[in-house]
């Protein structure tokens, strides 16, 4: 028989996450830091929506680019959040989460021999799906004394003629970094520059910690060049829903929604009408889940100093991404490790890209209680790791 | 949220708190949040550190009941006066002037059936400013507080990746 599967497929490396996972499952008492969705359920009030379509009898397809009440609404946020205007009918297209809308506009944009430029450490999809178009990802090594955000010159040392697109991951899963206005403005000087486009993907823009979240769109040209990626699974804690979008220029937004028809049909319509709801109505319960995170993220950051652990402080999504060094140990044999003799799994940094070698992330998208227990256990294992580097 | 705020909506679900952690949470040091809670103290905000206990889990035989009571509003007073009258009554939980059928809504709590009985027949209905009452007993309390009872919350994230 021939060998049925893709050369291309067989090629790209499994999540390397995954493997952590597969070890917590087996151990009974493992207390997990390891997981990137939120701990809330969503609120009521958008269940709530989403039952009541049902009733309704809401069922069927919506139309390719999703409800258009709901791409009102989008439009309606990002003007009051960012001071830009889309049009619902043509600049916006309702995917299957944000990650869809990733993997719809990189094949929407990319020629085989492209060049895309992703930053890491990042999410981990953004090489896959460059890769699946015949795209060549180009990897931009963020460093930790810059607190992981991307700088001009990083771009700039990447350039080739074949440079067509930059991925632009902020709030950043896996380091809580963000860009600030002025981060941006920076960037965006090369990116016009070089005639760039842009995917930014800014699924935790809700969870920011200093200040409100400034999008690459709100910056003058940019809108033009860029397509905005998010959705509603970290803000209004939705995971399960399934539902982000994406908003950018007519002409990829078209190409994009043509390939969603072929390949999804539509978003799930249950999740539609519940996405109008929230937001229409969830500010209040955003604030709340923010400022639930926030005092988690100042608890650990806390106790990595009273432990004397490097962290720069992060000011995004629900990540910390401390540096563990110190302890003369790759990051995948210090998160194995603490897994193994203290049973806490923390994703090492290295699982998303080589410049996360050094570092582990941690989320705190946990109850309190049980980031105080990881905190105990984890206190415990850098003792006994100090204390068997001086013996 | 405001400082203030954020600081009673914590102690108001976890009043074991200390002030050390509050600190932390908050991102301001130990001796702001010693003061703020003195400050919310001594102008009454904050009224008591109780505890919420789940009665229905002890075996004692004991009861909630709300009345609903009407009363005659006395001249110059209001209903001020009744109330008093009613909430000095040491086995009074809480005491709510109501706006709709029925004056005010009185709460005991932690009492046998008897003992609600002989204090709404012999004590509240005697009051002469009290025309009327009907009592409810709870059978089981879900929710209080704004915490569901007898159920902790499970994580039941599955694995998922990336």
């Amino acid at each position: 028989m021939r060998d049925p599967l893709a050369k291309k497929v067989i090629d790209i490396k499994p999540s390397g996450i995954r493997k952590f996972f597969d070890i917590v499952s087996e151990m009974k008492d493992a207390i997990s830091l390891g997981v990137g969705e939120p701990d809330f359920d969503t609120p009521w009030h958008i269940r709530d929506e989403g039952i009541y379509a049902h009733e309704k009898g809401r069922t069927f397809y919506t139309s390719n680019a999703g409800l258009k009440e709901l791409r009102e609404e989008i439009c309606n946020y990002i003007n009051r959040t960012q001071g830009v205007t889309y049009d619902p009918i043509k600049q916006v297209l309702i995917t299957v989460g944000g990650s869809e809308g990733i993997d719809m506009a990189l094949r929407a944009m990319c020629n085989p021999g492209d060049e895309v430029l992703i930053p890491q450490p990042s999410y981990v999809s953004y090489e896959p799906c460059a890769v699946l178009t015949g795209a060549v990802p180009v990897i931009i090594d963020l460093k930790a004394e810059n607190e992981f955000r991307l700088t001009p010159e990083e771009i700039e040392e990447k350039i080739t003629d074949k440079t067509k697109i930059l991925i632009l991951p902020f709030p950043n899963n896996p380091t809580g970094s963000i860009m600030e206005k002025s981060d941006l403005e920076a960037v965006a000087e090369v990116v016009v520059k070089h005639d760039l486009y842009v995917i930014s993907d800014e699924i935790y823009s809700e969870l920011t910690y200093k200040g409100k979240h400034v999008s690459i769109v709100s910056l003058p040209g940019l809108k033009e060049r860029t397509i905005l990626i998010n959705g509603f699974s970290k803000a209004y804690a939705m995971t399960g829903w399934r539902l982000g979008y994406a908003c950018g220029p007519e002409n990829i937004i078209a190409q994009m929604t043509k390939i969603h028809q072929f390949a999804i049909m539509c978003a799930p319509t249950t999740s539609q009408y519940a996405a109008i709801e929230a937001l229409k109505n969830g500010d209040a319960d955003v604030e709340m889940m923010r400022e639930s995170y926030n005092r988690r993220r100042r608890f650990l950051l806390n106790a990595f100093k009273e432990m004397g652990i490097e962290c720069f402080e992060p000011f995004g999504a629900f990540y910390v991404f401390p540096c563990i060094k110190e302890f003369g140990m790759t990051s995948e044999e210090f998160a194995e490790r603490f897994l193994r003799e203290e049973k806490v799994a923390a994703v090492p940094g290295t699982a998303f890209g080589d410049s996360g070698e050094g570092y582990l992330r941690i989320s705190y998208a946990y109850s309190l209680e049980r980031l105080e227990e990881a905190m105990k256990r984890l206190s415990h294992f850098v003792e006994k790791l100090r204390s068997e580097k001086k013996a | 949220m405001e400082f203030r705020e954020e600081l009673l909506r914590i102690i108001e679900k976890n009043s074991r708190i200390g002030t050390k952690e509050l600190a932390v949470l908050l991102g301001v040091n130990e001796d702001t949040v010693a003061a703020e809670l003195k400050a919310l103290e001594n102008d009454g905000t904050i009224c008591g550190y109780h505890t919420m206990v789940n009665w229905d889990n002890m075996s004692t035989e004991i009861v909630t009941a709300l009345i609903e009571v009407k009363v005659t509003p006395q001249r110059g007073q209001g209903f001020d006066n009744i109330a008093e009258r009613i909430y000095n009554y040491p086995e009074v939980e809480s005491v709510y002037l109501m706006a709709g059928g029925y004056d005010l809504m009185v709460i005991l709590e932690g009492k046998t059936i008897r003992e609600v009985s002989g204090f709404v027949s012999e004590k509240l209905s005697a009051l002469e400013t009290v025309t009327g009452t009907a009592t409810h007993f709870i059978l089981k309390k879900y929710k209080d507080h704004g915490t569901i009872l007898g159920k902790k919350k499970e994580d039941t994230r599955e694995i998922v990746t990336p």
